[in-house]
């Protein structure tokens, strides 16, 4: 899952910065721009712009951090899964997360940052990940809706992340993208059965829905008017599909899904444009969503402690596989001589 | 061989063989402390869904590639060796396949 349309920066104020004017080689760049106006791709020995790297490392370092710290909010219903089947399926879904998350930091490291730096980013709060894991998952209905919603705007953004222009990034997506159906596909019908069950239960799958379908709609970033840094992404090959066009996509592939579900979408304005042949969808707050960005949301501060606190607690295990390692060369040698 | 002093988790290169009768296949890379380990992570990261049936690790490092730079170099040269493809060659449709 998840990349949330980042071009956020990670000092992330209010507004994005612009661009920094080139100082490249004109020879290497005109290449560069040639491969890429040809749909080219670039990998990771070839020349490019230092913004393109930067931009690079930034989106896909986020986006590696989005998959590991997504493993949380789930987590905390393994243990709580209301039967077996559905507990084998949740283990199953949070091992993939953080599969992905171990493909993305892989491709980042192609292009020069090294996977202690990046995880210094995010243990210190510098590096950003998708807002929507800062909210809390309140009952069982929200594993589900994770699964049907945040899955689902995840796959409309990462489809065409397998077209980016960078190599390691475009193959980590393929990977990404082939497992992410599963996640979607599993939290639907967790929900149809909770549906078919009880009234307290259908209530539980109305109210995660209420709770979570705005920040979904957040997810896909800013506005394309304030997303100054979109077009050059755009430019790049880095992004495909606009801000805006993605989440006209989700929100025109959700709301038949709803009416199949049962549930309504908590959006007055919600309604089909027959000139548009799109739906109309009401105000996102952007206020909440750049102060969930800015780490002010209800568990930022609880998901990085979670997250420094397992990478704290595995570090034993780290020591102890590389003292055995080395243990194992120096018997080799000693052998050897 | 002479190692290095390990301080973190070497990179290792994954090639997966998705069934007999097919070629390993590089699908991406990890960080293990050793082959053994890299190995046991390749499974899980790489093999979920039963893509495998064989997985080779290799230090990254251990990999020589060659130089973007040299590209033209390298390759230009097969571009004007048409007569290397069988389409160079005309043969009378009688003769039929061949």
């Amino acid at each position: 899952m998840y990349t949330q349309s980042f071009s956020v920066p990670d000092n992330a104020g209010q507004k994005n910065v612009a661009a920094v004017p080139s100082t490249e080689n004109p020879e290497l760049m005109a290449a560069f721009d040639a491969r890429i106006d040809a749909d080219g791709r670039i990998e990771p020995q070839d020349w490019m712009p230092e913004a393109y790297r930067k931009t690079l490392v930034r989106q896909i370092s986020q986006h590696a951090h989005s998959e590991i710290v997504g493993m949380l909010p789930e987590g905390n219903w393994i243990s709580r899964a209301p039967s077996l089947k559905r507990k084998a399926i949740l283990i199953a879904k949070v091992q993939d997360e953080g599969g992905h998350g171990l493909y993305l930091y892989s491709a980042a490291e192609t292009l020069g940052t090294s996977r202690d730096q990046m995880l210094e980013g995010l243990h210190s709060g510098k590096a950003k990940y998708s807002s929507i894991f800062n909210y809390p998952t309140l009952n069982w209905a929200d594993v589900g809706v994770i699964g049907w919603l945040v899955d689902g705007a995840a796959i409309m953004n990462q489809i065409p992340l397998c077209r980016c222009s960078y190599g390691p990034y475009s193959r980590a997506m393929v990977r990404v993208c082939k497992e992410e159906s599963f996640h979607q596909r599993q939290g639907y019908e967790a929900l149809l059965v909770m549906m078919q069950g009880t009234e307290a239960q259908r209530a539980m799958v109305q109210d995660a829905v209420n709770r979570l379908w705005w920040k979904c709609l957040a997810m896909f970033g800013p506005p394309d008017a304030d997303s100054p840094n979109s077009a050059q992404g755009m430019r790049w090959g880095i992004k495909r599909i606009s801000n805006d066009e993605l989440r006209q996509k989700f929100v025109d592939a959700t709301v038949p899904q709803a009416k199949v579900l049962g549930v309504t979408l908590p959006d007055p304005d919600l309604k089909w444009n027959e000139e548009r042949q799109h739906y109309d969808y009401g105000q996102i707050d952007w206020q909440e969503f750049w102060n969930t960005v800015e780490g002010n949301g209800p568990c930022n501060k609880e998901r990085l402690a979670t997250r420094v606190k397992a990478h704290n607690d595995g570090q034993w295990v780290r020591d102890a596989a590389l003292a055995y390692t080395r243990k194992q060369q120096q018997r080799a040698q000693k052998e050897a001589a | 061989m002479n190692t290095p002093a390990l301080k973190e988790w070497p990179l290792w290169e994954i090639f997966v063989r998705s069934k007999q009768g097919l070629e390993h296949k590089h699908c991406g890379s990890l960080h293990a402390a050793d082959a053994a380990q890299a190995l046991h992570m390749a499974r899980d990261v790489y093999t979920r869904r039963q893509e495998g049936v064989s997985i080779w690790v290799v230090p990254s490092i251990a990999i020589t590639a060659s130089n973007p730079d040299d590209k033209g170099e390298l390759f230009d040269p097969a571009a004007d060796k048409i007569y290397r493809h069988p389409t160079f060659y005309e043969i009378p449709e009688e003769v039929g396949h061949m």
